[in-house]
């Protein structure tokens, strides 16, 4: 049952964080994953200093309070022009995280909130720590969990048509009054409070690798931004059963088991991707350095066919030396091109077909 | 031909301490094609940007047709430069052109199938409907540019601002794309434009701004756009020192 509970937990977190990361990746923003699960940090200190209730609600409000601080300092600095936006973001967040340490060792040193905890979380905690809903025994951490993935889907939902036209063309939704200022502001609150209700569970190190890994790996297999959130939580589903037990396996804790699944994914995603896979990216780079060399040959037969040194620079056995090929690469290229009748042979000299010149006028 | 579709009053917009466009005065009559010329840094595509409230003046302000561009928002189709977005998006080129949709949608509301058709009518129009379900990250430059022109054509508007419609176009398609905006124009329809070659001004213009930070001077094309202004304007430097001994 505690295995079951653990799997839940991660995947409602990992779905969530899939979901928010799709539109970070597109906005160019996966830095801020990594900046706001630190900087939420004080915002929850503080909002628990206040209420003394690691399960209220007003930490999420906390964090999400953090978040915004760590946006608009960011833009205060960025606005100065003398530092890059990703500077300033660098310049803020850890700024913003150990000042909610030194609170922690402040003011909470007594109690269980340490900083370990904070970046790794602690998934088997909140599995134990059980409550009844329905008349079923389920985590205490379902109820927000589900709460922060409905509210992830609702907005991205709510907001579908704005979020995409800010991303791909901010001016042009300027000019129709959608204000990317305002949406920027909204969307970082719910990369915060995702973050925050993520952070019991998961760490903010775990948050991270399920912003960012999932939806860059979805960003690799499809060209369907609809479809690239459904691939993208479908993966973060994916590494929470695999990670588990590939945590249970090695004995170590479930939130490194699953940061290493959704690394590896994108691993084998980078790598076998049919668009943008580096496998296929050789291979076309590949057939592409061919087809080319086949034109240098088809031009080199075209420009001397014809003309007095056509015996010279078109004969088929020393072409190669003309061209300053290897024999065998010369020999694989005229091979390939009669057979494909781009080129014809009359006593040893090559000489260029019709098809050889729709080849080379075709394919620029 | 009195009524006036832009009108840029004593604007000046600043980089920091430093201007960007010096107190311009511009003057753009209803259906008139209309040419901003002027050196790199003279501050063209910023004139756009204010005129669609994307910039804040320092001084000055903007009306088109007589009041602020807020009110006349759904009158407005802006084509960016080209070079502005990330054609690695995922998405299709009908779902950028249903985009131009979205200004007059406003909030929360979702395109649907009378938008699909004005999409794919404006597709057609610039010869671009086989590409409907293509990804833009197989697009030429050309192919980019007429989308954008295609995603201008269904805000169905009274004004159109083009940042650079012809940079890293092929010729043919710079024609058609020409021709579209003539076809706009003669149905009174203002266009405005960013425009980089000189040679083809007369051919393509009836109207023309030249700018290099401050106007230099505005009107038709047969009247002002002459040798005396182009130097003028160019001068050998952008900077506003030198132009203003001219």
């Amino acid at each position: 049952m505690v295995e079951f509970n653990i799997i839940l937990i991660s995947s409602f977190t990992a779905v969530s964080c899939a979901i928010a990361g799709v539109f970070l990746i597109l906005r160019r923003m996966s830095l801020m994953s990594d900046a706001i699960s630190h900087a939420v940090l004080p915002g929850i200190i503080v909002a628990f200093l206040l209420v003394e209730d690691r399960t209220s609600p007003l930490l999420i409000f906390g964090a999400a309070l953090s978040g915004l601080i760590l946006v608009y300092l960011t833009e205060l600095i960025h606005k100065t022009k003398l530092v890059k936006e990703d500077a300033a973001v660098g310049l803020v967040f850890p700024a913003m995280f150990s000042f909610g340490v030194i609170l922690i060792t402040q003011y909470l040193s007594s109690v269980h909130f340490h900083e370990h905890s904070v970046l790794v979380g602690d998934i088997n905690l909140s599995a134990i720590n059980l409550i009844d809903i329905f008349g079923f025994s389920l985590p205490k951490a379902i109820p927000i969990l589900s709460v922060v993935l409905l509210l992830n889907i609702i907005f991205i939902s709510i907001f579908f048509k704005e979020l995409k036209l800010t991303t791909f063309d901010a001016g042009l939704a300027a000019a129709f009054g959608f204000s990317p200022v305002l949406l920027h502001y909204l969307f970082m609150s719910l990369i915060s409070i995702t973050a925050v209700a993520s952070f019991d569970t998961a760490g903010s190190i775990l948050v991270i690798a399920l912003m960012i890994a999932p939806a860059a790996s979805a960003y690799l297999l499809t060209n369907n931004l609809t479809l690239m959130f459904l691939i993208s939580g479908i993966i973060g589903i994916v590494s929470s059963v695999l990670g588990f037990y590939f945590s249970f396996w090695l004995n170590s804790t479930p939130s490194g088991g699953i940061a290493v699944i959704t690394g590896l994914i994108f691993l084998l995603t980078y790598l076998f991707s049919p668009k943008y896979g580096l496998i296929i990216k050789s291979l076309k780079q590949k057939r592409q350095r061919e087809e080319f060399y086949i034109k240098v040959l088809i031009m080199h037969i075209l420009n001397h066919q014809n003309t007095e040194i056509a015996e010279i620079e078109n004969q088929k056995s020393g072409i190669y030396h003309h061209l300053k090929w290897s024999g065998e690469r010369a020999e694989k290229v005229i091979d390939y091109c009669l057979k494909n009748n781009y080129i014809f042979e009359n006593h040893g000299i090559l000489s260029v077909s019709e098809s050889g010149k729709q080849f080379l006028n075709n394919r620029d | 031909m009195n009524e006036l579709a832009l009108e840029i009053n004593d604007l000046t917009v600043a980089y920091r301490e430093k201007p960007v466009l010096w107190d311009i005065d511009l003057n753009v009559p209803k259906g008139v094609m209309m040419a901003i010329v002027g050196p790199n840094g003279a501050g063209k595509s910023t004139l756009i940007k204010s005129a669609l409230g994307l910039v804040k003046p320092v001084a000055g302000d903007v009306k088109i047709f007589g009041t602020d561009y807020i009110t006349q928002r759904k009158k407005v189709a802006y084509v960016p430069q080209r070079t502005s977005v990330d054609w690695d998006f995922p998405t299709t080129v009908l779902d950028v052109v249903m985009m131009g949709t979205y200004g007059k949608l406003g909030w929360f509301r979702r395109p649907g199938i009378k938008e699909k058709s004005a999409a794919l009518d404006a597709l057609q129009r610039v010869g671009m409907d086989s590409f409907a379900a293509r990804q833009i990250s197989e697009l030429s430059g050309g192919q980019q540019q007429r989308t954008f022109l295609a995603r201008a054509l269904v805000q169905d508007a009274e004004i159109y601002f083009l940042d650079e419609p012809f940079a890293g176009v092929d010729t043919k398609t710079e024609k058609h794309i020409v021709n579209i905006l003539k076809e706009l124009k003669s149905s009174g329809k203002t266009i405005i434009a960013v425009h980089h070659e000189l040679m083809t001004v007369k051919e393509y213009f009836d109207y023309i701004a030249l700018i290099n930070v401050k106007l230099v001077n505005s009107g038709k094309v047969s009247e002002i756009f002459n040798a005396e202004n182009i130097k003028l304007t160019y001068g050998g430097h952008s900077n506003i020192w030198e132009t203003n001994k001219f």
